[in-house]
């Protein structure tokens, strides 16, 4: 399998929430780099987690399945995802494959915060 | 804080992939051309894509590999074969109308599937993806399952591995009822199949390694409903229905003249 070219930083905003920056590629290469940050981002309070997307790079149809996994992973933990940083190709991507469905999509960082807050 | 890191983002290969153009630009299915005689041309035109976030049933990752001498094919090669000859690698019994310039992205595909007690299964697919290296159908509202399929080839040592993955899940509780009472089971010898079809196109044998993960055991009952759609209830009431529509169609004919 091809290597992954990705790197995330999560950061604990407050006890209830979580952000993860990725950047780079998303691809199926990517699911380790993914799983583990995800796992470093939540702790037994953590009900959020945002995904930081304003520098990626490459997301294929891969990647759009470990978002899926993700998902069903964090819902499993009681957390919401959340997105945003997204493009305007990417942001359809999310809509032709329906994921906008569940994880909600915010225009910038403040906006993902204040819903993660009221929520 | 903490940084989880792979290789090096921001690279060349990274920048060079603009990838628009390997992707579908709607989500709901529209035949470009009429079906050929003969096909049952159902459940596709106006449906919309569903993801495994959208389905009924327990959640399935499978994965169906096999390996070729990396001299038989290149992954590269090996995606432009399966694109070019996809039908010709399915199992006898089962369709595949797709376009006869290979996959693109965009392209909607009408399957004629051979259910359990032989029974015809009228559905379609959207390819959703497609590059050098792989390519993914996306299923729509009606089809046995909700989720897609991504064919994929790459090098791993001096061998090509070919690779089909399944995310998905069942799409209503009567699917998920037959995926139980073996249609996994029949799904596994489908793509087990497909894959010997794909290594001996290239004069390869070799076993296909299947792996079945179960991502989420829950069912969403709220999605049952989809049963509304569900394509084989469609297209046997179709096919029942079938000599009354001729009967019809002469009595109209008598009518007029």
């Amino acid at each position: 399998m091809a290597q992954a070219t990705v790197s995330m930083t999560t950061r604990r905003v407050n006890d209830k929430t979580s952000i993860i920056d990725i950047k780079g590629s998303v691809t199926a290469a990517s699911e380790p780099v993914l799983m583990d940050a995800w796992a470093a981002a939540s702790t037994e309070s953590t009900r959020s987690i945002i995904l930081n997307f304003e520098a990626l790079e490459y997301l294929n149809s891969s990647g759009i399945g470990l978002l899926v996994t993700l998902l069903v992973r964090a819902n499993r933990q009681r957390q919401r995802l959340m997105a945003f940083g997204l493009n305007e190709h990417y942001r359809h991507i999310f809509d032709l494959t329906r994921l906008n469905d569940a994880i909600v999509i915010h225009d910038d960082e403040p906006a993902a915060l204040a819903a993660a807050q009221a929520g | 804080m903490s940084t989880i890191d792979s290789a090096e983002p921001g690279s060349e290969e990274a920048e060079r992939r603009s990838d628009k153009a390997n992707w579908a630009t709607s989500g709901r299915l529209r035949l470009n051309a009429a079906p050929p005689q003969g096909a049952i041309n159902l459940n596709v035109d106006g449906r919309v894509v569903t993801s495994p976030i959208q389905g009924f049933g327990k959640m399935w990752q499978k994965t169906y590999r096999v390996r070729l001498s990396s001299l038989a094919a290149s992954p590269e090669e090996v995606i432009r074969e399966w694109k070019a000859h996809f039908p010709t690698f399915w199992p006898p019994g089962n369709r595949f109308y797709g376009p006869l310039t290979g996959l693109v992205p965009g392209d909607v595909a009408l399957l004629n599937l051979m259910m359990p007690g032989r029974q015809k299964l009228s559905t379609g697919v959207l390819v959703l993806y497609a590059d050098e290296e792989s390519f993914t159908l996306m299923t729509p509202q009606g089809h046995v399952f909700a989720g897609w399929i991504t064919f994929s080839a790459f090098a791993e040592s001096d061998e090509t591995v070919v690779q089909a993955q399944v995310l998905m899940r069942a799409s209503d509780p009567a699917y998920e009822l037959g995926l139980t009472l073996g249609g996994h089971a029949q799904e596994n010898r489908f793509w087990e199949h497909t894959l010997t079809r794909v290594a001996a196109h290239f004069q390869q044998q070799g076993p296909v390694e299947t792996s079945t993960l179960c991502i989420d055991p829950r069912r969403q009952w709220r999605r049952a409903g989809n049963i509304w759609h569900n394509a084989g209830i469609r297209t046997g009431l179709y096919v029942a229905t079938t000599p009354a529509r001729w009967v019809g169609t002469g009595m109209r004919r008598i009518v007029r003249k």
